[in-house]
């Protein structure tokens, strides 16, 4: 195949150079940088430097993972996975069960989803289809806000407002009128599983509803638009159009609200009475999983009692990374990979 | 000032695809050369194994010989190196954004350790002289941002940021494509007085500007090198149909 | 309208919407609304009675005292005050750079499979509940020494602040136009430099927020601190030793039966949000400030 590239046909001599003047003083700088040398090594340097801050991240889960296991160790050989399963937690004889804290974690979190969810969809809801344009900033600001309150703030709170008002008109309402349900008996004190349940309610309220509308707002316009085509009135477009498309990730957003709530320790611990006790009733003190390690660990004595709730933690741990991951999953379906399609 | 550039079977490849396909060319010393041809066809690619910037593509290859003045551009020294002493200018300007005007010019001087604050401040109005926006922006220079001027300046602050190396040789990958007929007008004036110090390389999909500027001109389609010669042959008197029938508008 | 064909006779666009649907939307947007109100009015309530509690009990006093023994009226918060930002100032020195390392790694050489381990690793650490961080910080740093101290609070904070920055700082530098980081190679500037002087301190403002967003979220935490700094009633600058802290005496007053300490409790959680917030606007400022 005939190439014309090579040997370009001579022009009618060069061009003259630039001058001279120009061609002398400049070089110095392009002379000094040609003799700075090769980027290799520090380059290697740098990106094994960078490379071990990657590793920190790895380190520090089996960091976690190694401790927690190690310092259970004790506790589980001696009690086995019946562990969770007992429940009576006895420091002074030795006897460790961890069934009240699981019951209360468990209660605790599935009360405050309860009334988490709707409060939460319903902002999101509202912000993303409802709202005037002009509302939406200041609203999910405000909202966000939320989520900036630390634990320990929404427990002082909780202690002294919360409780009171629990103690003196939400809990005698509930007792008159729903008693027979067995849920709200007993001695209205405000603290106790009710307590905790509002005010992990009200902390997980910001999680649940960032996530609703961040897939709320994933869904392509073209489906809302499909719906109000058929004539559908705006909730209809809201159920059809997005909450039917975005039904995954809001799930998803749930279980990260689920995550949240079990992991949650301050505000719990100051409400929640404190009590190794399973009780039907709502209005009774109970324990949880994250309040009994706040409250006892500093001043456990003994290594099976340590070690005891070494596993407590280590079983919230495992707990939580499981919901966590299923939640993430689960968001990921609708905002990165393939979304939801619409039954229609 | 300028050096030529011997090509010698140059192949390069993304992964498996072959984009360039044994090219040989010579251009010469202080001379324009321009390189056309229809999309794909390679040129940037091309362009960008002078200076080994297809390198940082992932998964990208270049094989064959190349040799800009008396240096070997794949034997003999890393990368970097080799682009310190071979200028780029790109398709869409790109100033660095939180420097200023003057930093953006002196970035190729400082970052790579040159620490003379009095030759900098020299050869910072030289380059700016020489992309003809030294008399613009000299009084807000240190303040202004790189990002804060119009289009064409914003490349023509990429062309003395380039040349303030002094390098020996100016590549350039389509550099008016994504500016105004006028700040193209004003770039083309100044590739005829840079052509006086330095070999200049110009990609460019715009045919008229190639007979504007370039002495010689290189005809690329589907990675290969089809024709290479006088920018006035190649336009007027092509030798391979596959020319004559892009020039001509049959393709491309 | 004279059809011969089998099409039922029904004209769908003159009914009118039923009344039910017609409810069923108002009752929606009504709810909506009232969830929001629900949603807010503790937020309200909250900040209300931070201000208007705390405000009172917030006194020269307060600030420069340490405090007295239980049940005596009077002192203040000032060692924790001091004890929060020392541990703070650790956990930021431990963790900060950590993270931004990781950030970088991921965003420059970790687009591949190790990469997106990391990746999943750190979004998986931010969920781990801060008591189990606060037991492994125990069991690394207070096991090992024998005791409480400030070193073990600001290793289990920064344990916390690590992934979140990490996955920021991430998100900001993949942000820089992959032609800023070109023109830098094209000047034969090397990998290390570009990264670090150019597509870093192209990322710095949105880094910056990162960080201060890890900050802020770690500087409320209690639980992690209940066994690792401990607390003090006195005022300590030793790495070595318990160290007192903002939220931790909160939980403390609150928790005790004393009135008095009850209304410090407010003031220190007034002075808790409020640092914060000044915290995180202040490095805002600087960073806008060295930005051209």
């Amino acid at each position: 195949m005939a190439n014309h590239a090579l040997g370009a046909p001579q022009l009618p001599g060069p061009q003259p150079v630039a001058n001279k003047e120009v061609a002398g003083e400049t070089r110095i700088a392009a002379e000094a940088l040609i003799k700075s040398g090769g980027s290799e090594v520090p380059d290697a340097i740098f990106r094994y430097a960078m490379l071990a801050c990657g590793l920190c991240v790895l380190a520090l889960v089996a960091v976690i993972v190694f401790q927690l296991t190690t310092n259970s160790k004790l506790s589980w050989h001696a009690f086995g996975l019946k562990f969770f399963f007992q429940s009576e937690w006895d420091p002074v004889n030795d006897q460790y069960g961890a069934l009240p804290f699981v019951y209360g974690t468990l209660v605790s979190s599935i009360l405050a989803l309860i009334i988490a969810v709707p409060l939460a969809v319903g902002v999101a809801v509202f912000i993303t289809e409802m709202c005037p344009v002009w509302l939406r900033g200041p609203l999910s600001f405000t909202t966000e806000l939320l989520a900036a309150i630390p634990s320990v703030i929404y427990g002082l709170w909780a202690i002294f407002v919360l409780v009171p008002l629990l103690r003196n008109y939400v809990q005698p309402f509930l007792a008159k009128y729903f008693g027979w349900t067995t849920m709200f008996e007993g001695p209205p004190f405000g603290i106790g599983m009710l307590a905790a349940g509002i005010i992990l309610a009200i902390m997980i309220v910001p999680i649940i509803s960032a996530i609703t509308r961040e897939v709320m707002t994933a869904v392509p316009q073209q489906q809302r638009e499909a719906v109000l085509a058929l004539g559908s009135t705006r909730w209809e477009m809201i159920s059809t159009g997005v909450l039917r498309n975005a039904r995954a990730g809001i799930m998803g957003g749930i279980i990260l609200g689920l995550g949240r709530a079990l992991g949650e320790t301050m505000a719990v611990t100051m409400v929640i009475g404190n009590r190794p006790e399973i009780a039907k009733s709502l209005f009774a003190p109970g324990y949880t999983m994250a309040s009994v390690i706040a409250n006892e660990f500093s001043e456990a004595t003994g290594d099976l009692y340590l070690s005891s709730l070494v596993e407590v933690g280590l079983a919230l741990f495992i707990v939580t990374i499981i919901v966590n991951i299923i939640a993430q999953f689960l968001v990921w379906t609708v905002t990165r990979g393939t979304p939801a399609r619409a039954n229609v | 000032m300028g050096v030529g550039i011997q090509v010698e079977k140059l192949n390069a490849f993304f992964g498996k695809t072959q984009a360039l396909q044994d090219i040989n060319i010579s251009v010469l010393a202080n001379h324009c050369t321009a390189v056309i041809g229809p999309s794909g066809c390679g040129k940037s690619t091309f362009v960008r194994c002078l200076n080994r910037m297809h390198e940082t593509v992932p998964e990208a290859k270049a094989t064959g010989r190349v040799r800009i003045g008396e240096m070997d551009v794949y034997n003999g020294s890393s990368a970097t190196h080799i682009r310190r002493r071979i200028g780029m200018v790109f398709q869409k300007p790109n100033p660095f954004p939180t420097m200023s005007i003057y930093d953006n010019v002196a970035a190729g001087l400082k970052l790579n350790g040159f620490r003379d604050r009095k030759r900098t401040d020299e050869i910072v109005e030289r380059s700016l002289t020489y992309a003809a926006l030294f008399h613009e922006v000299k009084d807000t220079m240190h303040k202004k941002s790189g990002a804060s001027l119009s289009g064409g300046q914003q490349q023509r602050l990429c062309i003395a940021r380039a040349v303030a190396v002094e390098p020996q040789v100016l590549l350039m990958d389509e550099p008016c494509s994504a500016l105004d007929p006028i700040s193209t007008g004003k770039i083309e004036e100044l590739i005829f007085q840079l052509k006086e110090k330095f070999t200049i390389v110009i990609v460019t999909h715009n045919m008229q500007q190639a007979s504007r500027v370039a002495e010689f001109t290189g005809f690329f389609l589907l990675g290969k090198l089809i024709e290479f010669d006088k920018t006035e042959k190649i336009f007027t008197n092509p030798s391979d149909k596959r020319t004559e029938d892009y020039i001509t508008g049959r393709f491309g | 309208m004279s059809s011969s064909t089998a099409l039922p006779q029904h004209d769908f666009a003159a009914a009118p919407i039923s009344l039910r649907r017609r409810f069923l939307d108002n009752l929606a947007t009504g709810s909506a609304i009232a969830a929001v109100i629900l949603v807010l009015a503790p937020l309200v309530a909250i900040f209300g009675y931070l201000i208007y509690k705390g405000i009172g009990a917030l006194n020269w006093d307060f600030l420069t005292q340490i405090p007295k023994p239980p049940g005596e009226t009077g002192g203040g918060m000032s060692n924790a005050i001091a004890g929060s930002a020392y541990i703070l100032l650790l956990a930021s020195i431990l963790g900060v750079p950590i993270g931004i390392g990781a950030g970088i790694y991921l965003a420059e050489y970790g687009r591949n499979k190790f990469g997106d381990i990391i990746r999943f690793t750190a979004d998986v650490l931010n969920g781990v509940p801060s008591i189990v961080i606060g037991i492994v910080a125990y069991g690394i740093v207070v096991i090992r020494q024998g005791h409480f101290s400030a070193l073990a609070g600001g290793a289990a904070l920064a344990m916390m602040m690590i992934p979140t920055i990490t996955r920021t700082t991430e998100e900001m530098l993949l942000l820089v136009p992959n032609v800023v980081k070109e023109a830098a190679y094209g000047l034969g500037v090397s990998r290390w430099r570009t990264t670090l002087s150019i597509t870093l301190r192209t990322a710095t403002s949105g880094v910056i927020t990162g960080v201060m967003l890890a900050f802020a979220r770690v500087a409320g935490e209690t639980a992690p601190l209940l066994f690792t700094a401990f607390g003090n009633t006195y005022w300590n600058w030793k790495i070595n030793e318990p160290t007192a802290a903002l939220s931790l005496q909160v939980f403390t007053y609150a928790t005790s039966p004393y009135d008095d300490w009850h209304r410090q409790a407010w003031a220190g959680a007034l002075m808790l949000i409020v640092l914060i917030v000044l915290s995180v606007t202040a490095v805002r400022i600087a960073a806008g400030r060295t930005m051209k």
